[in-house]
């Protein structure tokens, strides 16, 4: 874009290339960080006004037009609040645990080709970086609940180390699937690729399983109904976060979101055309891909909150259930039925 | 091979249920239940079955339906319900009659229980939808059911 070439440039005239550099790094840092916040945020509201409509209720509406100024009031409270730790807690672990969960939902969001040219870290193992980066959160969880030095918490952490490690195979698997249609796990490349199509067109059969797969497994990945056993509000109080209050616990509870919205960004770039719009129709003005971005990201969220408030939890022993004796059997079939597709070219492509 | 029979049933129970939940979704803003209290506070009726307080209903003649008969308060199982009665002369018919004084009703103990409404044999009392009760002194919520200068409805216990 030409704002951030000129800044660049400005940039670079100004003092040594080494200083400009780590300047440039930090404002890009800001940029995200300040997305990453309105995001979570408005996702927070979303959820409520969301869940509110399922229930036949309003929601919040009071706070600004239409409740729109609700989750900001909200953070204000709860950073106002008094930081509490228990005595028996492990007081290094304990404050260390949110940090490790909201910077590895930061680092994912880095990744994400929001358009042509707003992509902030385009890797070559873009698909495995996000994957990896998005496990490591779940050693937070863990932090979080064994520092606590509560049996809740306990359990609810180790829930969220069976749940991850089972699910992110499926997760892994069914990114796979798609991966052996582009070729590359880059993520510039695997939009590239979507130009003559959405992969979901292109794989057909094989590309809508892989897609449902996703989506159950990354519902599970982010720890949300009906897999939202790491925090079990009849069972476990909070869970994980039982022992959290104020901005530690807004930490846990923004990357809740933000986790939910890396999953469906995931899911636009690989099975979406991320931001392609639909038959090419505003081809000829780039900015419009953020928006066409959003909208189907917002799309597949709204879809993972209508799980959430449809389905009742599953049990501990139905979700491993779930996921060794049905999701990963049927990724694995599955992976080898794109295989075959893509070596006797049955790919659609226009 | 009830594996792949079992996947079936389980994504059509699934598509069964977000249907539903759709249907919830989509007519939510016609079928919302939430009452925006303060704002719609002239044109909102609670529902029939709502147990306000207990009242007595008077007719144009000032007359109500209460015998004095003191089933109520007997039922009352925490003394909501006081009856000050006592004998006086019929006018019409010159004979000795009880009748009441008045109806003490302590809203402030009262718990909704609605037993003296189902005791009461000449439906005298019934619940009034109102929900405002509050007050800034408890002895406001001590009140006296039957209007002043009220007479019971001629030949109801006949």
């Amino acid at each position: 874009m030409n704002i951030t070439k000129n800044i660049h440039e400005w940039l670079f005239s100004l003092m040594p290339e080494a200083a400009a550099s780590i300047v440039e790094m930090v404002l890009i840092a800001v940029v995200y960080l300040i997305i990453f916040a309105v995001a979570g945020l408005y996702l927070v509201l979303l959820e409520r006004r969301v869940a509110a409509w399922f229930q036949l209720r309003l929601g919040p509406n009071r706070v600004g037009y239409q409740g729109l100024l609700q989750t900001m009031a909200d953070a204000l409270k709860l950073v106002s609040k008094e930081l509490t730790v228990t005595i028996k807690a492990d007081k290094f672990l304990y404050n260390l645990a949110p940090y490790f969960v909201i910077v590895t939902a930061l680092m994912a969001l880095s990744l994400f080709p929001f358009s042509e040219e707003f992509q902030a870290f385009d890797i070559n193992i873009g698909i495995f970086f996000l994957t990896s980066i998005s496990s490591i959160g779940v050693i937070g969880i863990l932090l979080a609940g064994w520092s606590s030095n509560n049996k809740f918490s306990l359990i609810g952490a180790m829930r969220s180390g069976v749940q991850t490690i089972s699910y992110e195979l499926s997760v892994g698997l069914s990114l796979l699937t798609m991966v052996v249609m582009t070729g590359s796990l880059q993520l510039s490349q695997i939009v590239e690729v979507q130009k003559s199509g959405w992969l979901i067109v292109q794989g057909h059969i094989p590309a809508i399983i892989a897609f449902c797969i996703y989506m159950i497994a990354g519902t599970a990945e982010t720890n949300r109904a009906p897999f939202d056993l790491v925090e079990a509000e009849s069972e476990l109080g909070a869970g994980f976060h039982t022992e959290y209050s104020g901005m530690k616990f807004a930490y846990f509870f923004l990357a809740e979101f933000i986790n939910m919205f890396i999953i469906a960004a995931i899911a636009t770039t690989v099975f979406f055309g991320a931001y392609l719009s639909p038959f090419g129709i505003t081809e000829s003005i780039p900015l419009l891909g953020v928006f066409w971005f959003l909208a189907k990201t917002l799309v597949l969220i709204f879809l993972m909150m209508w799980f959430r408030w449809t389905f009742p939890r599953l049990r501990i022993d139905q979700l491993l259930v779930l996921e060794w004796k049905y999701l990963l059997p049927l990724n694995l079939m599955n992976l080898v039925l794109m295989a075959l597709m893509v070596l006797l070219g049955l790919t659609i492509k226009f | 091979m009830s594996y792949f029979s079992d996947i079936y049933n389980a994504v059509k129970s699934l598509l069964t249920g977000m249907s539903v939940t759709g249907k919830y979704f989509l007519h939510s803003r016609k079928g919302a239940i939430t009452q925006q209290y303060p704002d719609n506070r002239d044109t909102l009726k609670m529902f029939e079955r709502f147990r306000g307080e207990v009242v007595m209903p008077h007719d144009e003649n000032n007359e109500h339906r209460c015998t004095g008969c003191q089933k109520c308060e007997l039922a009352c199982p925490n003394g909501s319900i006081e009856i000050i009665w006592d004998r006086q002369i019929d006018p019409t018919t010159g004979k000795k009659k009880k009748m009441i004084d008045q109806h003490i009703y302590h809203l402030g103990m009262c718990t909704m229980c609605s037993l003296c409404i189902e005791a009461c044999p000449t439906d005298a009392i019934k619940w009034a939808q109102n929900f405002e009760n509050s007050v800034y002194d408890r002895a406001y919520l001590t009140r006296v059911l039957n209007k002043p200068g009220s007479k019971v409805l001629p030949g109801l216990e006949d």
